[in-house]
């Protein structure tokens, strides 16, 4: 078997006193996708967080292309800007035009040219249906749009994979579908995702692997037609059941 | 309140002109020679006061940064560094602070081997900057706090690392909420600058000090120097009001 982009070995992680991650095991293989989903606080967030080290967990391991995540800083400096994030909130950089958000990891941390980071930034912005906004400010934007920006200055640091927090949760429902238009393609041309959501359409469609969390453990997984047809747990029902409903 | 400032001082004046003794003003009356010898003498420590002030300041806004990025840390042991420094400062007062700096720092350098004389210019600079330091700091703290956590991970998503954030991120956005409070820190300095005085540096404060002795006139005198302070205050408290307000238009689009 190929190696796996993430392998998640018995992470356990405490905020203090508060247990947040119980024993997390889980192995995303390279060009799949993983949705996850559960009840507020149950620890999504958390476990994308410690994959880009934004959190750190206390024991368990990480693995990263077979690169174990610690405090090494051969370790931090090889995930750098290998695994993009998209934030419920964008998190766009708001005194930057949208081409300077997309070009500034590219030439900071990678060293390109002005010129290729911006050629780099336009054909993305290209791929995310927004190329004639390159010079506005974010501020200028709907929601829909800032997100395909948030996107589409993920894709310009060519990560290997790409983490979503409730992407969609921040936007009016009208622009839903225009972000979520974009990862499905994402998901088609064989990117590694994994996707925080309650957007079970989107799970249904592009899902290898569905997680469901409850008080910081993975209480169930498996494939969306077994996930979705006959939940094992009696709280998986019921989170189901509710989402479901709207 | 300019107004009544201004018709209360014109009142004073007018007392002054009176025969009844209490103002003196032919010390510095422009119209005579003695007095318009006097006058020069007295405000040509404004260049003196002018020079430490600007110099301190410049020196506390880069002390100030170093200060306050290991308070930024997740290190605890960063964070301790800077409590410790910010507390200490700022519970100093200034005038032991320069009495310390002016006439205990040298035996200090003296027992290092190192023969460096502080003089009463040093000597104010060194300890205004310090002193300063403190307060710019904690305005750098509360500038870089204000810019949301998500544009600090978002920066080190995109593979940038602390000085990149940093310089590209997070201080291009809390510049417009750090330089308005930093600017108005200037006039901090400056009114303090007059300590100075004390150990010799010859600024606004020193020659109106001087020029009491030998001319027994302390209540002119110390008018024209409290006038000095306030147009320079005031030419300061200009230039932050506009300061803050380009600030707080660029806010706005
Ligand atoms: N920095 C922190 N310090 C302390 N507690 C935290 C911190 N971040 C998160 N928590 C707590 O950890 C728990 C899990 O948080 P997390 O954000 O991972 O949940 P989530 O599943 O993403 O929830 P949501 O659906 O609301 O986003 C919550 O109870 C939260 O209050
Ligand atoms: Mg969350």
């Amino acid at each position: 078997m190929a190696q796996a982009a993430i392998e998640l070995v018995n992470v356990n992680k405490w905020f203090g006193d508060f247990h947040v991650l119980k024993d997390i095991s889980l192995t995303v293989g390279t060009g799949e996708k993983v949705v996850i989903c559960g009840p507020s606080g149950s620890g999504k967030s958390t476990v994308v967080r410690c994959i880009n080290r934004l959190e750190e967990h206390q024991n368990g391991t990480i693995n990263l292309d077979g690169v174990e995540l610690t405090n090494d800083p051969k370790s931090i400096a090889s995930i750098q800007g290998e695994v993009g994030m998209v934030f419920q909130q964008f998190n766009l950089f708001p005194h930057l035009s949208v081409l300077d958000n997309l070009m500034l990891g590219p030439m900071k941390a990678r060293g390109l040219s002005r010129s290729a980071a911006e050629e780099k930034a336009r054909f993305y912005l290209e791929r995310v249906r927004i190329p004639d906004q390159a010079d506005k400010k974010p501020a200028q934007l709907s929601g829909g749009q800032q997100q395909r920006v948030a996107i589409a200055r993920s894709l310009c640091m060519e990560p290997k994979v790409l983490l979503f927090d409730e992407p969609t949760s921040a936007l009016d429902p009208e622009m839903i579908s225009e972000v979520l238009d974009v990862m499905v393609e994402l998901a088609h041309e064989g990117m590694t995702m994994v996707v925080v959501t309650h957007e079970m359409g989107f799970a249904h469609k592009v899902a290898d692997k569905m997680i469901f969390m409850d008080e910081g453990e993975i209480v169930e997984h498996g494939t969306p037609e077994q996930f979705f047809a006959s939940p094992k747990t009696e709280r998986c029902r019921t989170f189901l059941s509710q989402i479901l409903k709207h | 309140m300019t107004k009544i400032v201004l018709s209360l001082s014109l009142v004073a004046l007018l007392a002054g002109c009176s025969s009844s003794g209490t103002w003196g003003w032919y010390v510095i009356d422009p119209t005579t020679k003695s007095g318009w010898i006097n006058i020069t003498f007295l405000v040509s420590g404004m260049w003196n006061t002018i020079l430490i002030s600007v110099i301190a300041a410049a020196i506390s806004i880069v002390v100030g940064l170093i200060v306050a990025l290991p308070g930024q840390s997740s290190k605890r042991g960063w964070r301790i560094v800077n409590r410790v420094y910010v507390e200490l400062v700022r519970s100093i007062p200034l005038l032991p602070m320069l009495f310390w700096v002016f006439y205990g720092l040298p035996i200090i350098f003296k027992s290092m081997g190192m023969n460096v004389p502080i003089d009463p210019f040093w000597g104010a600079i060194i300890t205004l900057a310090i002193s300063d330091s403190a307060f710019t700091a904690e305005i750098y703290r509360s500038g870089i706090q204000s810019i949301a956590r998500g544009q600090r991970e978002a920066a080190q998503t995109v593979g940038l690392n602390y000085f990149q954030t940093m310089r590209y991120v997070i201080m291009p956005q809390a510049i417009r909420r750090i330089l308005p409070p930093l600017a108005n820190q200037f006039i901090y300095i400056v009114k303090m600058s007059a300590f100075a005085s004390v150990i010799g540096m010859q600024e606004l404060t020193r020659r109106a000090n001087e020029l009491v002795v030998t001319e027994y006139r302390p209540l002119e005198i110390y008018s024209l120097l409290i006038v000095e302070y306030l147009i320079l205050v005031l030419i300061i408290s200009a230039g932050v009001r506009w300061l803050e307000r380009r600030m707080g238009s660029d806010e706005r689009q």
